[in-house]
C-alpha cells in the first residue's frame, strides 16, 4: 500500500468533511429542538444545488458566492415547511411525524426531477481546476475552500447559538420545551427558526459542493441517510457530535475508497456507525438519557 | 381594594376529565394568596389556566381589568404574571445565569441587571452557582433558582406551585423566609401549597380546593380556625 495514496485519502476525506459536518449539524439542530428526524434533509440539500446550478448558469454566480442565496432561500423552504407542515403534527405520534417528512422528502426529489431532469449534473467554477501541492499530496482548492467555509458556518451558527439572546432561546426550547412555554417562550416561532436555520446549512452545504459533487434527484435520499448516520454517530442532539462526526465519517468514506473500492465507501461509514455504537450507545457525544 | 386578578367560574380539564370547574377566586394587590387541597385536587390545573398553559373551558380570566383567557402563555407572561411551576422546570443543561436571564427575557439589559441583581441578594447561593449548570444544583437551590427565574420577569403577580416540594425543612424554612421578604416588598403572590400549616404563615386569604371545586375560603385566621381545615389538613 501506497503511503501517500493514505495521506491523499485522508487529506481528501478531511476537507470533504466540513461539508459533511454542516449539513449534519443542521439535522442535529432541527432534531434537538423540535425532535423531529427531518427525512427530507438530503433532499433540500439536493434543491440547494440545482438552485447553485441555476445561479451559475443562468446569472453566472460562482457557487463559493451563491452559497448565501441558496442558504437565504432554503431558510425560507424551512421556515414554510415547519410553519405550514410540521407544526400541525407536533404533537401527534411519532410515525405521523416521520410519514409527513417522507412525503416533503419524496415531493421534493419528484419536483427535482421533474425540473432538471434524472441526469447528474456538477456546476463548473474557476476553482475546480485550481490545485496546490504540498510535498507529495495534492490539495484540491474547491476542497479547501469548501472546508473553510463550512467549518466558518458552523462556528457562526455555534455563536449564533450560544452568544445571542435569540440562540438561548433556541437553546432553552431544545433543553425543557415545557419550561421554555412556561418562562413565555413563543416555542413555535423558536421551531420555525430552528427548522429554518437547519434547512439553511444545507442550503449553503448543497453549494458549496455543487462544484465537487456530480448530483441528480435521487443523490438526496443518500445524502439523507449520510446526515444520520453522522448525527447517530456523533450523538443526537449534539452540534459537537455532528461536526467531529462528520469530519470522522468523511475521512473513513474516503480512506475506505483507498483500500477497498469507492463503491464501498458506505460500507465503512456503517461499519464505523456499528463500532461507535457498540462502546457508546449513545454517539460521541450524545447523552444517554431523555 | 380592587382584584389585581379575578376568575370567574373557572373551567378547565385534560380530554374527557373535567379537572376543575366553578372556580372563583380573587387576588388583591399586595396580597399573598394560598389555594390549599389535597394531590389532585386540581391546584396545578388552575394556575396553568391562569398562565394559558392550559385552555380555558368556560368562566373568565381577568387580570388587571383585562381578560387573560384565550391568550398564549408568552402573551400572559408579557402582560406581567410569572409561573414558578411544579417541579421547577429549569433548563438543566443551562447555567443558573442563564435560567434567570431567560426569566426576564422581555426586559432590557439594564433592568434585566437591576433584576438580576436582586435575585442574587434574596439568594446568594445562586450568586455563587452562576456558571454551574442547573441540573447539577441540589433541589433546593433549584427551587430557588425557579423563583429567582420568576422573580426575572418583575411581575406584577407571582404564581408558585408547591414550592416545598420534595425539601428539607431548613431549606422550606429558608425558601418561605425569602418569599415573605418578596412579598413584604410588594410582590402580589397566589401560592399553591400541600404543605398547609407553611402556605397560611406566609398567606393573608386562602382557598380550598377539593375535587376541582372551591369548598371554604376566608382570612389566614378562620381557615386556621374552620375545623374542616383542622381536621382535614393541620392534622390536629
Ligand atoms: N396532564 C394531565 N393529563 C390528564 N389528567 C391530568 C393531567 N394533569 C393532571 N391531571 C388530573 O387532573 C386532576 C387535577 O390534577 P392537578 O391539577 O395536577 O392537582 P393538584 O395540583 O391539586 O395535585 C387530577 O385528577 C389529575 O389526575
Ligand atoms: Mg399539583
Amino acid at each position: 500500500m501506497d503511503l501517500t495514496l493514505v495521506l491523499q485519502g485522508l487529506l481528501s476525506g478531511l476537507l470533504f468533511g466540513g461539508v459533511y459536518s454542516l449539513m449534519a449539524v443542521g439535522l442535529t439542530l432541527i432534531f434537538g429542538v423540535m425532535r423531529v428526524v427531518n427525512f427530507a434533509h438530503g433532499d433540500m440539500m439536493v434543491w440547494g444545488m440545482y438552485l447553485s446550478y441555476l445561479l451559475a448558469t443562468r446569472a453566472g454566480i460562482d457557487p463559493y458566492l451563491s452559497f448565501v442565496v441558496c442558504a437565504a432561500a432554503l431558510f425560507a423552504l424551512g421556515l414554510l415547511v415547519q410553519h405550514g407542515l410540521v407544526d400541525r403534527v407536533i404533537d401527534a405520534p411519532h410515525e405521523m411525524q416521520i410519514l409527513l417528512m417522507l412525503g416533503v422528502a419524496l415531493v421534493l426529489e419528484n419536483l427535482a426531477l421533474v425540473a432538471f431532469g434524472p441526469e447528474p449534473t456538477r456546476v463548473r467554477s474557476p476553482l475546480g481546476a485550481a490545485t496546490l501541492w504540498l510535498g507529495p499530496v495534492f490539495v484540491d482548492i474547491a476542497r479547501l475552500v469548501t472546508f473553510v467555509v463550512a467549518v466558518l458556518l458552523t462556528a457562526a451558527l455555534s455563536l449564533f447559538l450560544y452568544r445571542t439572546d435569540l440562540g438561548r432561546t433556541i437553546r432553552a426550547a431544545a433543553d425543557n420545551t415545557y419550561g421554555a412555554l412556561v418562562v413565555g417562550i413563543d416555542v413555535r416561532r423558536v421551531y420555525a427558526v430552528a427548522f429554518g436555520v437547519g434547512a439553511a446549512c444545507v442550503g449553503a452545504a448543497g453549494a458549496l459542493v455543487s462544484s465537487i459533487l456530480p448530483f441528480q434527484p435521487p443523490t438526496g435520499l443518500s445524502l439523507s441517510v449520510t446526515s444520520f448516520n453522522i448525527v447517530i454517530i456523533g450523538g443526537m442532539g449534539s452540534l459537537l457530535g455532528a461536526l467531529i462526526g462528520g469530519l470522522l465519517v468523511s475521512v473513513a468514506e474516503s480512506l475506505g475508497a483507498v483500500f477497498l473500492k469507492p463503491s464501498l465507501k458506505e460500507l465503512v461509514s456503517f461499519s464505523l456507525l456499528i463500532v461507535i455504537l457498540l462502546f457508546r450507545p449513545a454517539g460521541l457525544f450524545g447523552k444517554r438519557t431523555s | 381594594m380592587s382584584a389585581l386578578l379575578r376568575l370567574d367560574g373557572l373551567e378547565a380539564g385534560y380530554g374527557d376529565l373535567t379537572a376543575v370547574s366553578g372556580v372563583s377566586l380573587e387576588v388583591r394587590r399586595g396580597e399573598a394568596v394560598a389555594l390549599i387541597g389535597a394531590n389532585g385536587a386540581g391546584k396545578t390545573t388552575t394556575l396553568r389556566a391562569i398562565s394559558g398553559l392550559l385552555p380555558v373551558r368556560a368562566g373568565r380570566i381577568e387580570f388587571e381589568g383585562a381578560r387573560l383567557d384565550g391568550l398564549g402563555p408568552a402573551q400572559i407572561v408579557a402582560r406581567g404574571i410569572a409561573h414558578v411551576p411544579e417541579g421547577r422546570q429549569l433548563f438543566p443543561t443551562m447555567t443558573v445565569r442563564d435560567n434567570l436571564e431567560l426569566g426576564g427575557r422581555a426586559a432590557d439589559r439594564r433592568h434585566r441587571d437591576d433584576a438580576l441583581e436582586l435575585v442574587f441578594a434574596l439568594f446568594p447561593r445562586l450568586h455563587e452557582r452562576e456558571r454551574q449548570l442547573a441540573g447539577t444544583l441540589s433541589g433546593g437551590e433549584q427551587q430557588m433558582c425557579a423563583i429567582g427565574r420568576g422573580l426575572m420577569a418583575r411581575p406584577r403577580l407571582l404564581l408558585l406551585d408547591e414550592p416545598s416540594l420534595g425539601l428539607a425543612p431548613v431549606t422550606v424554612k429558608l425558601i418561605f423566609d425569602t418569599l415573605q421578604r418578596v412579598n413584604g416588598d410588594g410582590m402580589t403572590m397566589m401560592l399553591v401549597e400541600q404543605n398547609v400549616p407553611r402556605a397560611l404563615q406566609l398567606s393573608h386569604r386562602g382557598y380550598v380546593l377539593e375535587n376541582g371545586r372551591i369548598v371554604l375560603e376566608g382570612t389566614r385566621e378562620s381557615l386556621r380556625a374552620s375545623p374542616h381545615v383542622k381536621q382535614a389538613y393541620l392534622g390536629l
